[in-house]
């Protein structure tokens, strides 16, 4: 069975919920610890949303220097698929795997809604079970959300492809573009600030088609990675 | 025991939302004076001998690769505080 390894920092938050929705698209969870350098022979890594070590100094910045992180860096390189979910992204930016940062929501406020975004890249390792083009709702919640980059690494992520999310209808933070989520150049590690893993299970996710809490469209960030891994 | 300060702000090309945010505020508590205000991070670092030209270089390292970011600060002073 395909195994996807879920690390957890000292104030992750979303572990569980991300390992639940490894589980329920058909692969095993592996709890990976930030203290220790060892991935666990894992095939693709998820670093969940929360406030890891408290956002002390910058969102994500202390985590970078975690020990596991540096082999998550170096695999990263040689291709394991690596998802980045709110604090999750912000660490994949600290450590450089993704350019750009987030700093503050422009209105200062900390948001919790169910957002709409477009996924504008169904290549990636994390996308191939969306088509592009599609929007797909999942909750938001954050308060350093506002992606900031220079605009030659704006304009260089936008003619590469590698905007990968973009907030429909609302920007909810200020992001530059309405930039939800990005990859790398080569699409194996995506970062994001909403929550997929929190819509994967009719019931507990947002609002959908079929009634209340019906919404399960982040479940497709999992299967994807495990339809990457196999096909 | 000296203690070498590291200054560090955010760019100016960043929208800062707390500065903008104090800068709301000062007007209603009658400090209208002040047109915009930008909030940034004082580090303080104690070592136990004096203060060198080496550790100064070494706290603008610092500065320069963990307390900023460089995508959205900027390292602006980096000095011995002798006070």
């Amino acid at each position: 069975m395909t195994r996807v390894g879920v690390v957890t920092f000292p104030g992750t938050l979303d572990d569980r919920d991300a390992a639940r929705a490894v589980r329920l698209a058909g692969a095993e969870p592996v709890a990976l610890w930030h203290g220790e350098a060892d991935l666990k022979n894992v095939d693709a890594v998820v670093l969940p949303g929360g406030f890891s070590y408290g956002d002390y100094l910058r969102a994500g910045a202390i985590s970078r220097f975690a020990p596991v992180m540096g082999e998550i860096v170096e695999a990263a390189g040689k291709g394991l698929p690596v998802l980045g979910i709110c604090n999750g992204f912000q660490v994949l930016t600290e450590a450089h795997l993704l350019p750009g940062s987030m700093i503050k929501n422009d209105h200062l406020h900390f948001v919790c809604r169910e957002q709409v975004l477009s996924v504008e890249n169904a290549d990636t390792a994390w996308t191939r079970d969306y088509s592009a083009g599609q929007h797909i709702t999942v909750p938001l919640k954050n308060q350093d959300g506002q992606y900031v980059a220079d605009e030659a690494t704006l304009d260089e992520l936008e003619g590469e492809g590698r905007v990968v999310f973009r907030y429909v209808g609302w920007n909810p933070n200020g992001s530059r573009r309405d930039i939800a989520g990005i990859s790398n150049a080569a699409g194996n590690v995506v970062g994001l600030m909403p929550h997929p893993e929190h819509a994967v299970e009719a019931g507990f996710g947002p609002d959908g088609a079929n009634g209340p809490r019906t919404g399960t469209d982040g479940l497709g960030f999992f299967t994807s990675v495990l339809h990457s891994l196999v096909g | 025991m000296g203690r070498v300060v590291v200054d560090v702000m955010p760019k100016p090309e960043i929208l800062d939302p707390q500065g903008k945010a104090v800068a709301g505020a000062l007007p209603r508590l009658g400090f209208g004076q002040f047109a915009s205000v930008r909030q940034g991070k004082r580090f303080e670092l104690e070592v136990d001998g004096p203060v060198t030209e080496e550790l100064l270089a070494a706290a603008r390292a610092a500065g320069e690769q963990v307390l900023s970011n460089p995508v959205i600060e900027d390292v602006v002073a980096v000095y011995e505080d002798k006070a």
